[in-house]
């Protein structure tokens, strides 16, 4: 199903909305300098913001407040299981990467998790002084690489992204998460397409119920709220192809061009 | 010559005394900013004397200009006077408002980085609670006049607050085929919601 939804968005945006011409060849290779993204679709992706919106309102929202009700270890227990499984994106993507090292450790920290911390549901490696666990995907991995964002896209119901992050995901179900391939390609009576769709909408769900208050915040104080989400996105996602969350402030605040040319004093 | 050393000893002594360290300045601020917060008076009053302190404290006339990006250097002086005060508005209460959702918060300055003479990124942490994970915050000084720092950006956990912002202003120009009335227009709604 995951892969059918997939290859339908990504037809109807590279076809239908002819996006290779509309991108001015920003998914090119540019690895110093990503560029800003552009909003190609911008018309097509705030209807789609809007379609999203009122899904998060009438049915996301409120399954997160409920969530949030369940006892905070079953809370802690849910997030853990499905970080857990998240490393299996992570690891291979440490690889193409180059970050060897870190493969090791995550497939360490995957390993304890899933035995000790059973299924993953309590993060032991954490406790057993594991460094911090970074996200990694295929998204990324071509950021790295240099290959820019592309068009600006906002998909049904999974929200922001860009070209070259929604082929990142396509990836996933195209062979890249072992997890997809378990549940869905299997061939086993323990996992189905079912638990992966149930285990991604809990990844959701957990993500939801974390950001409830600060997201309503937001959008009450912005006078754009689509171009807020955008510029909040494409920061994040700028943040996690640099490592910045590793902590490297210079890297973080080289750009001082614009700032340099305001004085006010 | 004696009195020509001794009066730059003092000026050189003088500015020592009155130089405030961005660090110091970020945590003497977010302490006043909790003060406030965590005083048992109405959500509005709350907001009027957070008003007060982001007036003191944060450069709003240099964030509007950077918010505004390369459209300011297209404005004649009345539409730059019209600009900075419906900003200052705008800015005040968004700024009060965001925080103002905060009950109490404690935030503990960690580290300071001074990028060059105009600018110090200055690190903190906003401590976490048993709804909400840590935080981490740094904050762009305005480090120009070194006896009036002020604040010019908020970037949480890499996200910066002046560039949202400055991509939300460039989005409704460009919604609006550049047109400054427009952005004019939108500030103004959300300053009177």
């Amino acid at each position: 199903m995951f892969k059918k939804l997939a290859i339908i968005i990504i037809s109807v945006f590279l076809f239908a909305f002819n996006a290779n011409a509309g991108s001015d060849n920003e998914l090119t290779i540019n690895k110093d300098q990503p560029k800003k993204i552009k909003d190609c679709f911008e018309k097509l992706n705030r209807a789609t913001f809007a379609f999203n919106q009122s899904l998060d309102k009438t049915v996301i929202k409120p399954i997160a407040k409920g969530y949030r009700k369940l006892p905070d270890p079953v809370q802690k227990a849910t997030s853990n299981a499905v970080n857990n499984l998240s490393n299996l994106i992570t690891i291979p993507n440490n690889v193409l990467q180059g970050d060897i090292k870190l493969a090791f450790i995550n497939t360490g920290r995957l390993v304890v998790n899933t035995t000790i911390g059973i299924l993953g549901t309590i993060d032991v490696a954490n406790k057993m002084g594991f460094p911090k666990y970074i996200k990694e995907d295929y998204g990324q991995t071509l950021g790295t690489w240099g290959v820019g964002p592309g068009c600006y896209l906002v998909l049904p119901v999974l929200g922001p992204s860009n070209l070259r992050d929604t082929a990142g995901s396509f990836v996933n179900v195209m062979g890249g998460d072992p997890w997809y391939n378990a549940s869905v390609h299997g061939n086993n009576e323990f996992l189905s397409e079912q638990i992966y769709i149930t285990s991604k909408a809990l990844s959701g769900i957990s993500f939801r119920s974390n950001n409830i208050e600060s997201l309503d915040n937001f959008e009450k104080n912005s006078i754009d709220f689509y171009a807020s989400v955008k510029s909040l996105y494409t920061q994040d996602r700028e943040n996690k192809i640099k490592n910045n969350q590793r902590g490297n402030i210079e890297v973080l605040y080289k750009n001082e061009e614009d700032w340099e040319e305001i004085d006010s004093q | 010559m004696k009195k020509i050393i001794l009066i730059l000893l003092l000026l050189n002594l003088n500015n020592h005394v009155y130089s405030i360290e961005p660090d110091i300045f970020v945590q003497s601020t977010v302490n006043r900013a909790s003060q406030i917060l965590s005083k048992n008076i109405s959500k509005e009053q709350k907001i009027d004397e957070l008003k007060n302190i982001a007036k003191e404290t944060v450069d709003i006339k240099g964030v509007g200009y950077y918010s505004l990006g390369s459209t300011r250097k297209a404005l004649n002086e009345d539409q730059k006077k019209q600009y900075l005060f419906l900003f200052e508005n705008y800015f005040l209460k968004s700024f009060s408002s965001r925080l103002s959702e905060y009950t109490n918060p404690e935030i503990d300055v960690r580290n300071k980085e001074v990028l060059n003479k105009n600018y110090t990124i200055v690190n903190s942490i906003l401590v976490a609670t048993e709804n909400r994970p840590e935080v981490k915050i740094d904050w762009r000084i305005y480090t120009k006049n070194p006896n009036n720092p002020l604040i010019r950006d908020l970037i949480i956990e890499g996200l910066s607050l002046a560039r949202t912002q400055k991509e939300e202003f460039a989005s409704i120009l460009n919604s609006n085929d550049g047109d400054i009335n427009a952005l004019f227009k939108t500030l103004e709604e959300f300053s009177k919601k």
